[in-house]
């Protein structure tokens, strides 16, 4: 034991300040697909607590303005936290009444920015974020997350929905989708989910953003469940 | 006109033998000259409406805006200079979005009208400080109803029924004492304060006006916005024939008086 040790060597190896992150109440997937008339988004209303499913009605997309929907998977208070950042946005642009309103190309750099800056203060917002948005007869699908990730597609997800329903996404998916193959495409994917994603509940919230602007579902269940399959019941039948 | 100063006038925190503070006096003259700002609290709403010279053919219109939007359910008209007016609405903008991300809700009227009223007075006690050279008219709707508001730059806040800031204000004053207030709507004030701007626009000695109006009412979902065209464009056209035929009838008044004499 050598106590003349340089004691300020050991502050100096402790590196930069960090904010120890595991996120507490959290969402699973948020699907989102381009459509004939704009996106569809498709997000289940359970916000878990470790195993724990505590709250059972949570909205987990948000509309920001007329153009612009925000659907979160991971840490729930961080999703509340960046829609009252961008509720304020849209209050700065009602303001200004310029005729300039921030559109979802521009939420979508905004909160790219935002994310990666929080990140590499080593001080994350724990979220996966889809932004949809529809403007002047264009239609904008982006994905952001927690470490500063941004990229657009025209079918993205969120969490388990990344392994599980982006390959059923990809391959059903034609660019001139009516609503309601989109909406059942999603419905198919959410039941998947649904069995297989430990985190989900039967209560799920469909939304779209269109050149009507934003508009978001009262939960509704899907009713077309089969537990029954032979692998559920027997999980090393080989017949499915 | 005015009581000369003589001497005590030079700095904002210096009192005159007869406790008055000169500089911030001075600086509502600087309202006295400028562009005529109505306001009015209607049964459901409140009602801006701001006259603004138009100081050359050059200037695009619509610009140098003297309404503006401080929350979604708050709004300032000014007069004055409008620069100062300008800071003052950005530091409501503050005042509200903070008031927001603190308490979760809209700003409660007379919380801005304080918050920002203590700003203005803060102006009056610093000599490294001028005053703010400009009355502002605060119009919001929240909760407890739609309220209007007169700050000045001595840093006092009064809520009116009925306001008007500005040149002519005495006379646009006594015109508004004759409107009925618990029973007056949001449409029919924004004939009526029309009607007033047009009465008190010399059109031979003044420059051309141009006519912002705003309110925040039920009709509006208690959002401020820029009164809708139809609405304006019928006060307008009601406001200038009540002139033209102010001036016919005062017109025909002169002839009788010269046949007779």
């Amino acid at each position: 034991m050598n106590v003349l040790a340089n004691r300020s060597s050991e502050h100096a190896a402790s590196g930069p300040t960090t904010r120890t992150q595991s996120p507490i109440v959290t969402g699973t997937t948020v699907l989102a697909v381009k459509y004939k008339d704009g996106i569809m988004m498709m997000a289940d209303t359970l916000g878990s607590y470790g195993s724990l499913a505590m709250f059972k009605s949570l909205p987990r997309i948000h509309a920001i303005n007329q153009f612009t929907l925000v659907g979160a998977g991971g840490e729930y208070s961080d999703f509340q936290f960046i829609n009252k950042m961008l509720q304020q946005l849209t209050i700065d642009d009602f303001c200004q009444n310029d005729g300039a309103v921030l559109g979802p190309k521009e939420i979508f750099n905004w909160l790219g920015r935002v994310y990666y800056n929080r990140r590499s203060r080593f001080n994350p917002l724990w979220n996966q974020l889809i932004v949809s948005g529809y403007r002047n007869g264009k239609s904008f699908l982006g994905y952001v997350d927690l470490t500063g990730t941004h990229f657009e597609g025209d079918v993205l997800a969120t969490g388990y929905g990344e392994y599980m329903a982006l390959p059923l996404l990809r391959k059903n998916w034609r660019p001139d989708m009516t609503a309601d193959e989109a909406r059942r495409l999603l419905e198919e994917c959410m039941a998947v989910l649904l069995y297989r994603d430990a985190r989900t509940i039967n209560s799920f919230q469909v939304a779209t953003i269109t050149a009507d602007g934003p508009s978001i579902s009262a939960p509704f269940q899907l009713q077309n469940t089969n537990w029954e399959y032979n692998r559920f019941i027997h999980p090393n039948a080989t017949d499915y | 006109m005015s009581a000369t100063g003589s001497g005590y006038d030079y700095s904002v925190t210096t009192y005159s033998p007869t406790g008055r503070v000169f500089q911030v006096e001075y600086a509502s003259k600087a309202v006295e000259k400028s562009n005529v700002a109505l306001g009015v609290k209607c049964v459901d709403g409140v009602v801006l409406v701001v006259e603004k010279p138009v100081l050359s053919k050059m200037v695009v219109p619509g610009s140098n805006k003297r309404i503006m939007t401080v929350d979604l359910h708050a709004g300032i008209a000014m007069s004055g200079l409008a620069a100062d007016a300008r800071q003052i609405a950005n530091k409501s903008r503050q005042e509200a979005a903070e008031y927001r991300t603190f308490y979760g809700h809209a700003v409660p009227g007379k919380i801005l009208a304080d918050r920002v009223a203590g700003h203005i007075h803060t102006h009056t006690l610093y000599w490294y400080l001028r005053p703010y050279g400009c009355n502002v008219l605060l119009a919001v709707y929240d909760s407890d109803g739609p309220q209007l508001y007169c700050l000045e730059p001595a840093g006092t806040a009064f809520r009116y029924f009925g306001c008007a800031i500005g040149k002519n204000k005495q006379g646009a004053s006594s015109e508004l004492e004759k409107l009925k207030f618990n029973e007056l709507t949001c449409r029919e004030a924004v004939k009526e304060l029309a009607k007033i701007i047009y009465k008190f626009h010399d059109a031979a000695k003044d420059k051309d006006m141009e006519i912002e109006m705003s309110w925040v009412c039920d009709e509006s979902n208690r959002q401020h916005v820029v009164v809708p065209d139809e609405v304006r464009e019928e006060a307008l056209k009601l406001a200038a024939e009540a002139k033209q035929k102010e001036e016919n009838e005062s017109d025909s008044d002169n002839e009788e008086d010269e046949k007779s004499s």
